[in-house]
């Protein structure tokens, strides 16, 4: 009975999107055509390319190539600190929902959630439209005296930090909620009980307790921060040029080089399937506990 | 004990939460009737933009954007729900069977692979094919990365149906085909139906897949919204925006009645 009920889901996700993945990784052997496209010829010249600098002219001896490497560790880099901030605004706002009453946590969740749903595209303008050197929140701070002088807050690293944030907060608040609503609070009334305070009861049993929830929640903003295009492409400037662009870039019309694209999505998928491994290993041994 | 459930500053948190989600959004909302053609000066209350979309010069652009983007939408979505209610259906009903958690893991794959690497994997695949990209190319992306959005609400609601009912039916003769029609899909509507409005809006979400597929020429109400942001942020964009973002509410809101109203009734 499982087998033609499955059938149509094999189908497709083996068709477009297993055996595609499949592809690209061959892909990423091959010879560049100049006008965007392949010759079906073996070639590691695109990992060359991003981890061997052999000078201008390729005569030089070889070296690393820091550019590319750069380009991940600095995507790393932001989408570690957005994972932080959506940590430090995430964990409170989920803690509080899960403590209000049956009733009304329902309604909370679907406030955080809201927005999630709307458009990601659209969120992102709206934040640039926002944040931008003469925009509303600018002329808002400049009226009130706290700054003389706009703040230039688009094209940057900050920028880039806040919409990865914005983007992807409510996957931070729903695991970690998840998680708090389970706990059962007669643990910190005992500890409380035997005079602990409450930041004490937070650190030493709240947190190893919901350990899993902060775990989860972590993963989920970071894997999406790590291949993130528009909040780098539409807040960011060169200088804060990322994975997702970079990849982008080898596809766009005919200056494109496809294996190199292939061979950064393959390095940026290995990456995310290393984020994943680490999360089922931590899982794994809170269950074993 | 009230007091260990509550930690200082936590309130605050949550409302600066509720601050920078929302803030964006609405003031994007309130200068979409702006009158003035300065998207930074205040020219007093007017609809001139919403006209604008639809009867402005970049009116048939925006227009034939939100057609692919609405019937890509409603065929991606449709089946995704059918394929993914068959799927929810073997894996929750069929009992244990050879390669059930490989098909799980399948099943998550587009969860798991990002967004960027989908789409530079999916225009491979076509490229090489020979398909050309356009309306088909999208539609095909979108009905597979919808499949786990539509999964998941009806797997979930799946088991939380007893199979009783479907046993009770076909004690009493029920073939089993009526006893699915009849008796378990009214009780797995309320699932049926989240999983096909996330499919939705998921599909009409999706700009970075779309963009890599849609070959040239080809637009949908993101990619085309792209392009405009591109050369600066013009005062018509904020009113479809502000449309976008209503429909986007409006189907958030009836999935969550539609979940709430399930939830009570079996």
């Amino acid at each position: 009975m499982a087998f033609p009920l499955l059938l149509p889901t094999w189908a497709m996700i083996g068709i477009f999107l297993l055996l595609p993945v499949i592809l690209m990784a061959i892909y990423s052997f091959l010879t560049k055509e100049f006008r965007g496209g392949v010759v079906w010829e073996f070639s590691l010249a695109a990992y060359d390319q991003f981890f061997v600098n052999r000078g201008l002219f390729g005569d030089e001896p070889a070296t690393l190539e820091w550019t590319y490497i750069g380009i991940f560790w600095r995507s790393i880099w932001q989408a570690i600190v957005a994972t932080t901030i959506c940590l430090l605004i995430g964990f409170p706002t989920a803690w509080f929902i899960a403590t209000r009453a049956p009733t009304t946590r329902g309604v909370w969740l679907f406030l955080i959630t809201i927005p999630y749903w709307v458009n990601l595209l659209i969120r992102t303008v709206s934040l640039k439209f926002l944040i931008r050197d003469n925009g509303p929140l600018n002329e808002f701070l400049m009226g009130l005296g706290v700054i003389d002088s706009p703040l230039p807050l688009v094209n940057t690293n900050l920028a880039v930090q806040l919409g990865l944030f914005y983007s992807y907060l409510p996957f931070m608040v729903l695991p970690i909620y998840a998680a708090v609503e389970r706990y059962d609070f007669a643990y910190s009334e005992a500890a409380a009980d035997l005079y602990a305070s409450r930041w004490v009861i937070m650190r030493e049993i709240i947190m190893p307790i919901v350990k899993p929830g902060i775990i989860a929640g972590c993963i989920l903003v970071f894997v999406p921060s790590l291949g993130a295009f528009l909040a780098p492409d539409l807040l960011g400037g060169a200088k804060t040029f990322m994975i997702g662009s970079l990849i982008e870039e080898q596809f766009r019309g005919s200056l494109g080089n496809w294996p190199f694209g292939a061979a950064v999505s393959m390095i940026l998928m290995s990456l995310v399937l290393m984020a994943l491994l680490f999360y089922a290993r931590s899982m794994a041994r809170e269950g074993t506990r | 004990m009230k007091g260990v459930r509550h930690y200082p500053g936590f309130l605050s948190i949550t409302l600066l939460c509720l601050v920078v989600l929302y803030g964006p959004l609405l003031v994007v909302t309130a200068y979409s009737f702006n009158g003035s053609t300065s998207i930074t000066q205040w020219g007093g209350f007017s609809l001139r933009w919403y006209i604008d979309v639809f009867t402005g010069p970049e009116a048939p652009r925006f227009r034939s954007a939100a057609w692919n983007s609405l019937t890509i939408a409603i065929m991606a979505a449709i089946s995704a729900t059918m394929i993914a209610t068959a799927a929810a259906l073997a894996m929750m009903r069929a009992g244990r069977f050879r390669g059930k958690s490989l098909t799980f893991a399948l099943i998550n794959l587009p969860l798991m692979v990002p967004e960027i690497v989908t789409a530079v994997a999916t225009l491979i695949f076509f490229s090489m094919i020979g398909l050309t990209t356009g309306y088909l190319t999208i539609l095909l992306a979108h009905i597979t990365f919808c499949i786990p959005f539509a999964y998941l609400p009806i797997a979930a609601r799946l088991q939380g149906i007893d199979d009783s009912y479907e046993q009770a039916a076909r004690d009493l003769y029920a073939s089993r085909t009526q006893s699915f029609f009849l008796i378990l899909l009214p009780l797995m509507a309320p699932g049926v139906i989240s999983g096909f409005l996330l499919a939705f809006i998921i599909s009409l979400d999706d700009f970075i897949i779309t963009n890599f597929v849609k070959g040239a020429g080809m637009e949908t109400l993101p990619t085309a919204i792209f392009g405009s942001v591109k050369l600066g942020i013009k005062p018509n964009i904020m009113a479809i925006s502000t449309l976008m973002l209503g429909v986007s509410v409006l189907f958030v809101t009836l999935s969550y009645l539609i979940n709430r109203k399930g939830r009570q009734s079996p």
